[in-house]
C-alpha cells in the first residue's frame, strides 16, 4: 500500500501541518489540544510502523525515495529515502514522541508545548530521511528551533542559561557543517562539471581530493560531535537535559542525539570513507574517553537528571566507538544501540520527571525508601535501570556486545578499555538507585504515590520493547544488515581498510579432517 | 526424552511469570507453593532427560536443541540453544533438586513476610537464570544466565532493603561480579576473533588447537569472571556480605549453585585450560590459597552465617584446587557433595535463627541439641560431611581433590591438607558454640555489642519489628532474651533438612573411589584426555585418605578443647584481625574506592565543571565583552534569532511545498 503514497512525505508532512494545526485551536480548550495533539503525534506513529511493515528486509539501498527537483538550478531536489539503518529511528521517533507528548505533566500553555512538539518530530523525521544535502541542513537547522522554546518556554530554573547554551553550540557547529556543505558541493562541481546536493551522487562520486575530504570530514564531524555529544564538547548536554521539561529531556535524549551519530554514518562515513578510517582512531579515542568519563562524572551527581544526563555521554560513547570500530557487528551494534539508547533512556528521563512531579525535586538526597511507598514504580524502574546497564535478556546488552565484539575485532584495545564502562555503568545506577529507593521512605517518601493509569500507560510500551528487543533482537538486525554491509563495502571500497576476516570454526575442522 | 530439555529452564519461567502477574492474588502460601511445585516438575524433567542421556552410549551423550536466532550480526551468530551432556546434566540435576529443596524450607522460613510472593518470583526466575547458565550450548547464553543469576542475587540479598546494610550489599555483590564479567566478555571477544563461533560445541574443540598463549588470554580472562562470581581471591569480598539475604537465598544461591557457576564454567572449558598448561597451574593455586585463607577467617567469626559464608569461599577455592590439577570430575564430585552438605548447613543455620527469634551471634546461642533435635541431629550430620569424616561425603570428594592435587604438586596438597585441618576446626567450633555447652541464650539480657568489636554487624539488625525475618513471632526477638525458649522450627523446614542429611551422609556413593567411581565415568566423554588420572597405587590412597582424616580429627580435637573444655581463652585464639577478616574490606575501601570517588568528584566537581565548562563559558564571556550591542539584549538575542531561523525555515517550507506540487 505504501507504494502508491509518497509514505516518506507524509511522515515529515503530517507533524509538520499537524504542528499548524494545533496552533490554530484555542488555547482555552486544553483537552481539545491534548486529544488532537497526540491524535497527530499516533497516526504518525501509525505511519511509521506501516513504513516498518512494507519495509524489504533484503535490500540494501534506499527505499520508498520520493525525489522531486526542487530548486534545479543549484541541483537541490526533495529527496527522501529511507535504508535499514535510518529505518528504526524514524519508528523510535514515531513511539517516543506520542509518550512524550501524552507523558508529562504540561504546567501551562499546552498549545504551544504539543505544536512546538509536532513540528520537532517533523524536523527530526525529516534529518532521518533526508537524501539531498540541503533538504537534510534544512531540517537540521529546524530541530534547533523547537528544541530551544521547549527549553526555554517549559524548562525549569536554570534554563535561559541551559537554552544560550544549547543554541549557540549548536549553532556553531551547524555553521561549521554548511560551510562544509558548501565546500563539498561546489568542490565536486569543480570536478564532475555537475551541481548537485544528491547525496548519493556526491558519495559514490568521491571527487574531492584526500586532503581536502579530511578538512570536510572534520566541518561534517564538529557539526555531529556536538550533537551526540561527545567529549569534551558535550556540557551543553547536562544543563539541557536538566533544564528542559520531561518531554524534551526524552525527545532530546531519544531522537535529538542520534542527529549527531546518525550524521556520522549518513554523511561522515558515507561522503567521507577514506577520511573516517584516517580518523578512526581519533573518534574511537574520543568516544572510549566518554564512555569512561560519562560514567564517573555520573556516579557524582546530585541531581538525578544531571545523572541520567551523564550516562548518555557514556552511553553514545558506546556507539561513536561502534561506528568507527567500522566493523559489520560494530556498526550494527551501533545502530542498535541508538534505538536502545532511545527507549532505556526515554524511559528513565520519564521516570525521573514522574519522580519529580510528586517530589518537587531532582536531588538524590532528598529522596529513600521510596521502593516501600511504590513498589510497581520501582520494579519499572529497576528494568530500565538494567536496560541501561546492558543486562543480557534485556535490549541494552546487544547492542552494546555487537559493539564491542565488533571493535575488539578491528580495534582491539579501544574495545578493551570500553569494556571498562561495563563496570562503571552498575556503579552509578546501582548507587543511585539505593539513595533513592532503598532504605525507609521518611516525610513526602512516605507518601509518594504509586504509578498511575496514564503512566502505566505510557510506560508499558517501553518496558515491553525492553524485554522484546533484549529476548528476540533478530528482526530488527535483520533489517538493519544489508544496509551495514553495503556502507562497509562502501568504506572498504575507497580506503585501504579492510574488514578482518574471522577464522571460521567449519573450515577450521575441515582443516583437521584432511591433516588426519 | 532428551527433546523435553528446554521445559527444564521453561517450568521456573512459566513460574515466574505467573507470579509475576498473579503472586499477589495467590498469596503466602500458595504462592510458595506453586514456585515450588514449578521447580519440583523441573527436577522431574531433568530425570527424564537424564534417562535419555543415560540410554546413549558414551560418545554419543552429546544432544544440542536449537529454540531460535537470539543474535545474528555479519558473520557472528548465536542462538537460544541448549547442550545435553553427562556435564550440563550433572549440574541441572543438583541445581533443581537441592533447589526444589529450598523452595520447599522457603514456605516455612518466609511465612508471614509481607513480601513473601515476591520472594518467590525472584527464587523462580534465579531456578530460571541458572539452568540456562548450565544448559547452554554457547558462552553468550550463557553469560545470560550467568547475569540473570547476578541480577536475582542482587535482588535477593537486598530483599530486606529498609535495611542499609542489606542494601549495600547487594549493590556490591553486582558490581564486583561485574568487575569478573570484564574478563568473561573480554574472553568472549577473543574467542569469536579466534574461533568465529560462541558455540561449546564446535568451538571448544577448536579452542584447543589454538596457540598457547591465546589459549591462556582466554583461560585467565574466564577465570576472572569464575573468579568474581565463585568469590575467590581477590573478588570473593562481596559473598560474606550476601548473607544479609534471608537464609533461604544464602543456602540456594550463595551455598549451592550459584557459586558454583564458576566452577562450572571452568570445567567446561576444559580444552582451553588443557591448551594453556601455566594457566591451570595459577588456578590452582589461587583456588588453594582462598581456601586457606577464607578458612582462617571463618574461625574466628561469631555470626554463624558468617561462619558458613567463609566456609564456602573455602570450599570453593578447593574447587578451584581441583580445576587447576585437572581433576575435573573431583571438581563436580565435591560441588555436588557440597551442595548437599552446605545447602543442610545453611538451612539448619536459618533452622535456628528462626527457632532463636532471629538471633545470629553463636555466642548467644548453646545448648541447643536438646531444643531443636531435628535441626542439631542434621547439622551434626553436615559438620561431619564438611569436616571430612569418613564415610560421610565431603571426606570422598575431598579426597579425591587432595590426590589429584598431590599428583600435581605436593604444595598444593599441603596448603589443602591444612586448609582441610581448619575446616574441621571452625566447623567443630561451630557446633560446639550453638548446639553444646552452656545456654547463653537464658541467661543474660541482649547487651549492647560495642559497634567497633566488630567489622560487621554480628547479629541482623533493627527491622525484627517489621518483617522479622520470616519469624511469625517477631514481637519476642525484641529485648531481653531471658523469657522465651528456642524452639524446634515446623516440619516443612525440617524435612528438607532430613532430605538433605540423607545426602550429605551418603553422597560419596556418587563417586566412591573403590565403587568404580561413577560420577567420573560419566563426566569421562566431556573431558576425554584432559582428564588427570592420578596412577598412585591403592595403598598409597588409604595413605593420603588416613592423613586427611587425621587432619580433620586433629581439628576437631583442638576445637573441642577450646571450646568445651576451655583449655585456652577463646579470645586468644580470635584475634581481632581475623574477626575484621584481615581488613580486605577496608583496604579495598582504602586503595580503590576513596581513590576512585575522589577522582570521580574531582571529575564532575573541578574539571568538568570548571575546566571543560569553564572554557566553554570563557569563549562565550570573551565574546560578549568583544561585541558592544550584546549587553544590551543577552539572550532576547537569541531568541530573536532563533525565530528568524524559525520564520526561515517556514518560508523555505513552503517555497519547497509551492514547489513539488
Amino acid at each position: 500500500m505504501a507504494g502508491d503514497i509518497p509514505i516518506l512525505t507524509l511522515l515529515v508532512f503530517v507533524p509538520a501541518l499537524g504542528a499548524g494545526v494545533v496552533a490554530l485551536l484555542p488555547k482555552e480548550r486544553d483537552d481539545v489540544v491534548a486529544r488532537v495533539g497526540l491524535g497527530i503525534a499516533l497516526l504518525v506513529g501509525l505511519l511509521s510502523l506501516i513504513l516498518l511493515f512494507d519495509f524489504d528486509r533484503g535490500e540494501a539501498g534506499f527505499q520508498f525515495v520520493s525525489a522531486h527537483p526542487w530548486i534545479e538550478s543549484f541541483g537541490i531536489s526533495w529527496k527522501l529515502g529511507v535504508d535499514g539503518i535510518s529505518l528504526f529511528l524514524v519508528v523510535l521517533s514515531g513511539i517516543l514522541f506520542p509518550l512524550a507528548i501524552a507523558g508529562p505533566h504540561v504546567h501551562h500553555d499546552r498549545k504551544g508545548y504539543v505544536s512546538w512538539m509536532l513540528l520537532l518530530e517533523a524536523g527530526c523525521i525529516g534529518v532521518f530521511l533526508s537524501l539531498d544535502l540541503f533538504l537534510f541542513f534544512l531540517f537540521w537547522e529546524i530541530v534547533l528551533v523547537p528544541m530551544y522554546f521547549l527549553i526555554g518556554g517549559w524548562g525549569y530554573e536554570r534554563r535561559v542559561y541551559a537554552t544560550l547554551k544549547f543554541f549557540i553550540y549548536t549553532m556553531l557547529g551547524s555553521a561549521l557543517m554548511l560551510v562544509g556543505i558548501l565546500a563539498l558541493v561546489f568542490l565536486s562541481q569543480k570536478a564532475t562539471g555537475k551541481l548537485t546536493f544528491d547525496l548519493v551522487s556526491l558519495a559514490e562520486g568521491q571527487s574531492v581530493a584526500e586532503s581536502t575530504a579530511r578538512w570536510l570530514f572534520l566541518a561534517f564531524a564538529a557539526s555531529f560531535a556536538i550533537k551526540c555529544p561527545i567529549f569534551p564538547v558535550h556540557t551543553w548536554l547536562p544543563d539541557a537535559h536538566t533544564e528542559a521539561p520531561t518531554g524534551g529531556s526524552v525527545i532530546l535524549a531519544g531522537v535529538l542525539l542520534k542527529l549527531g551519530t546518525y550524521g556520522f554514518l549518513r554523511f561522515g562515513l558515507y561522503l567521507f570513507p577514506k577520511a573516517a578510517v584516517d580518523l578512526a582512531p581519533l573518534f574511537l579515542t574520543l568516544g572510549v574517553i566518554g564512555i569512561i568519563y560519562g560514567a564517573l562524572v555520573a556516579t557524582m551527581q546530585k541531581d538525578l537528571k544531571r545523572l541520567v544526563a551523564y550516562s548518555s555521554v557514556a552511553h553514545l560513547g558506546f556507539i561513536v566507538v561502534g561506528i568507527f570500530g567500522l566493523s559489520h557487528q560494530g556498526l550494527q551494534g551501533g545502530v542498535l544501540q541508538m534505538i536502545n539508547h532511545g527507549i532505556s533512556t526515554g524511559a528513565l528521563f520519564l521516570l525521573v520527571g514522574m519522580v519529580y512531579e510528586r517530589r518537587h525535586t531532582r536531588l538524590i538526597a532528598e529522596m529513600g525508601g521510596i521502593q516501600k511507598s511504590a513498589p510497581l514504580f520501582a520494579a519499572v524502574f529497576t528494568v530500565v535501570m538494567l536496560s541501561s546497564i546492558g543486562l543480557p535478556g534485556l535490549n541494552g546488552f546487544v547492542g552494546e556486545f555487537l559493539v564491542l565484539l565488533g571493535t575488539f575485532v578491528t580495534h582491539r584495545w579501544w574495545a578493551v578499555v570500553g569494556t571498562v564502562g561495563v563496570i562503571l555503568a552498575a556503579i552509578y545506577l546501582l548507587w543511585a538507585y539505593q539513595r533513592v529507593f532503598h532504605g525507609v521512605p521518611e516525610g513526602a517518601n512516605a507518601t509518594f504515590q504509586e504509578m498511575t493509569m496514564r503512566e502505566r500507560a505510557v510506560m508499558a510500551p517501553l518496558v515491553i520493547l525492553i524485554v522484546a528487543l533484549g529476548v528476540y533482537p533478530k528482526p530488527m538486525l535483520d533489517r538493519i544488515s544489508p544496509a551495514v554491509d553495503k556502507l562497509v563495502a562502501h568504506v572498504e571500497a575507497h580506503s585501504d581498510f579492510k574488514e578482518p576476516v574471522i577464522p571460521s570454526v567449519d573450515v577450521d575442522l575441515a582443516a583437521a579432517e584432511e591433516g588426519h | 526424552m532428551l527433546q523435553a530439555v528446554w521445559l527444564i529452564p521453561a517450568l521456573p519461567l512459566t513460574g515466574f511469570l505467573v507470579l509475576l502477574i498473579a503472586g499477589k492474588r495467590l498469596g503466602d502460601p500458595r504462592a510458595g507453593w506453586l514456585a515450588t511445585a514449578m521447580m519440583g516438575a523441573a527436577f522431574l524433567t531433568t530425570v527424564v532427560v537424564f534417562f535419555g542421556l543415560v540410554g546413549r552410549h558414551g560418545e554419543e551423550r552429546v544432544f544440542t536443541q536449537t529454540i531460535y536466532t537470539w543474535i545474528a550480526s555479519g558473520s557472528f551468530h548465536v542462538d537460544v540453544a541448549f547442550l545435553v551432556d553427562p556435564l550440563s546434566i550433572t549440574m541441572a540435576l543438583f541445581v533443581t533438586g537441592v533447589g526444589t529443596l529450598i523452595h520447599l524450607y522457603a514456605v516455612g522460613y518466609m511465612h508471614g513476610d509481607e513480601k513473601f510472593p515476591k520472594f518467590f518470583v525472584y527464587l523462580n526466575l534465579f531456578a530460571f537464570s541458572m539452568l540456562m547458565l548450565v544448559l547452554s550450548a554457547n558462552f553468550l547464553l550463557t553469560f545470560l544466565g550467568w547475569e540473570g543469576v547476578g541480577a536475582c542475587s542482587y535482588f535477593l540479598i537486598s530483599f530486606w532493603f529498609d535495611r542499609p546494610t542489606a542494601a549495600s550489599a547487594g549493590k556490591k555483590a553486582f558490581i564486583t561480579n561485574r568487575i569478573g564479567d570484564f574478563g568473561f566478555m573480554i574472553a568472549m571477544f577473543l574467542i569469536f576473533a579466534t574461533v568465529g563461533t560462541l558455540d561449546y560445541v564446535p568451538g571448544l574443540a577448536a579452542l584447543g588447537r589454538a596457540p598457547e598463549y591465546t589459549a591462556s588470554a582466554i583461560g585467565l580472562l574466564l577465570f576472572l569472571g569464575a573468579a568474581g562470581k565463585s568469590a575467590q581471591l581477590p573478588l570473593y569480598v562481596w559473598l560474606p556480605d550476601a548473607m544479609e539475604g534471608p537464609t533461604p537465598v544464602s543456602a540456594l544461591i550463595h551455598a549451592a549453585t550459584m557459586v558454583t557457576a564458576g566452577v562450572f564454567l571452568m570445567v567446561r572449558v576444559n580444552p582451553v585450560l588443557a591448551a594453556a598448561p601455566d594457566v591451570g597451574t595459577f588456578i590452582a593455586w589461587v583456588g588453594v590459597l582462598t581456601a586457606l585463607f577464607a578458612a582462617t577467617i571463618a574461625c574466628a567469626q561469631n555470626d554463624i552465617k558468617k561462619v558458613l559464608a567463609y566456609s564456602t569461599i573455602s570450599q570453593l577455592g578447593y574447587m578451584f584446587l581441583a580445576v587447576g590439577a585437572g581433576a575435573y570430575s573431583a571438581a563436580i564430585f565435591h560441588m555436588v557433595t557440597h551442595a548437599f552438605f552446605k545447602a543442610l548447613l545453611f538451612l539448619g543455620a536459618g533452622s535456628v535463627i528462626h527457632g532463636m527469634h532471629d538471633e545470629q551471634d553463636m555466642k548467644r546461642m548453646g545448648g541447643l541439641r536438646k531444643l531443636l533435635p531435628v535441626t542439631s541431629a542434621t547439622f551434626i550430620v553436615g559438620w561431619l560431611a564438611i569436616a571430612g569424616v569418613p564415610p560421610f561425603s565431603g571426606f570422598w570428594s575431598k579426597d579425591d581433590i587432595l590426590l589429584n592435587a598431590f599428583d600435581k604438586s605436593p604444595a598444593l596438597w599441603a596448603v589443602g591438607l591444612l586448609t582441610a585441618l581448619l575446616t574441621a576446626y571452625y566447623m567443630t567450633r561451630q557446633v560446639i558454640l550453638v548446639f553444646y555447652g552452656d545456654e547463653k541464650w537464658k541467661t543474660a539480657a541482649r547487651p549492647e555489642t560495642p559497634a567497633e568489636a566488630h567489622a560487621e554487624p554480628e547479629h541482623e539488625p533493627v527491622a525484627a519489628g517489621a518483617h522479622g525475618g520470616g519469624s511469625p513471632d517477631p514481637a519476642a526477638a525484641h529485648g531481653a532474651h531471658g523469657d522465651f525458649k528456642p524452639h524446634e522450627s515446623p516440619r516443612i523446614m525440617t524435612i528438607p533438612l532430613v532430605i538433605l542429611a540423607v545426602l550429605a551422609a551418603f553422597g560419596g556413593l556418587l563417586n566412591l573411589p573403590f565403587g568404580g567411581t561413577p560420577l567420573e565415568h560419566w563426566l569421562e566423554p566431556v573431558f576425554g584426555e584432559n582428564l588427570r588420572h592420578v596412577t598412585s597405587s591403592g595403598g598409597s590412597k588409604v595413605v593420603f585418605a588416613t592423613l586427611a582424616f587425621a587432619a580433620a580429627v586433629f581439628g576437631g580435637l583442638v576445637a573441642a578443647a577450646i571450646y568445651r573444655r576451655h583449655r585456652i581463652a577463646e579470645a586468644r585464639v580470635e584475634p581481632r584481625i581475623l574477626q575484621r577478616a584481615w581488613l580486605i574490606d577496608e583496604l579495598y575501601q582504602k586503595v580503590i574506592a576513596h581513590p576512585g570517588q575522589a577522582l570521580s568528584q574531582w571529575l564532575a566537581s573541578v574539571f568538568d565543571a570548571k575546566v571543560i565548562d569553564g572554557a566553554v563559558n570563557g569563549v562565550a564571556s570573551l565574546v560578549r565583552a568583544g561585541g558592544t550591542r550584546l549587553r544590551v539584549v543577552q539572550s532576547g538575542f537569541v531568541r530573536s534569532y532563533a525565530l528568524a531561523v524559525a520564520l526561515g525555515a517556514v518560508g523555505i517550507l513552503a517555497f519547497a511545498l509551492v514547489r513539488s506540487l
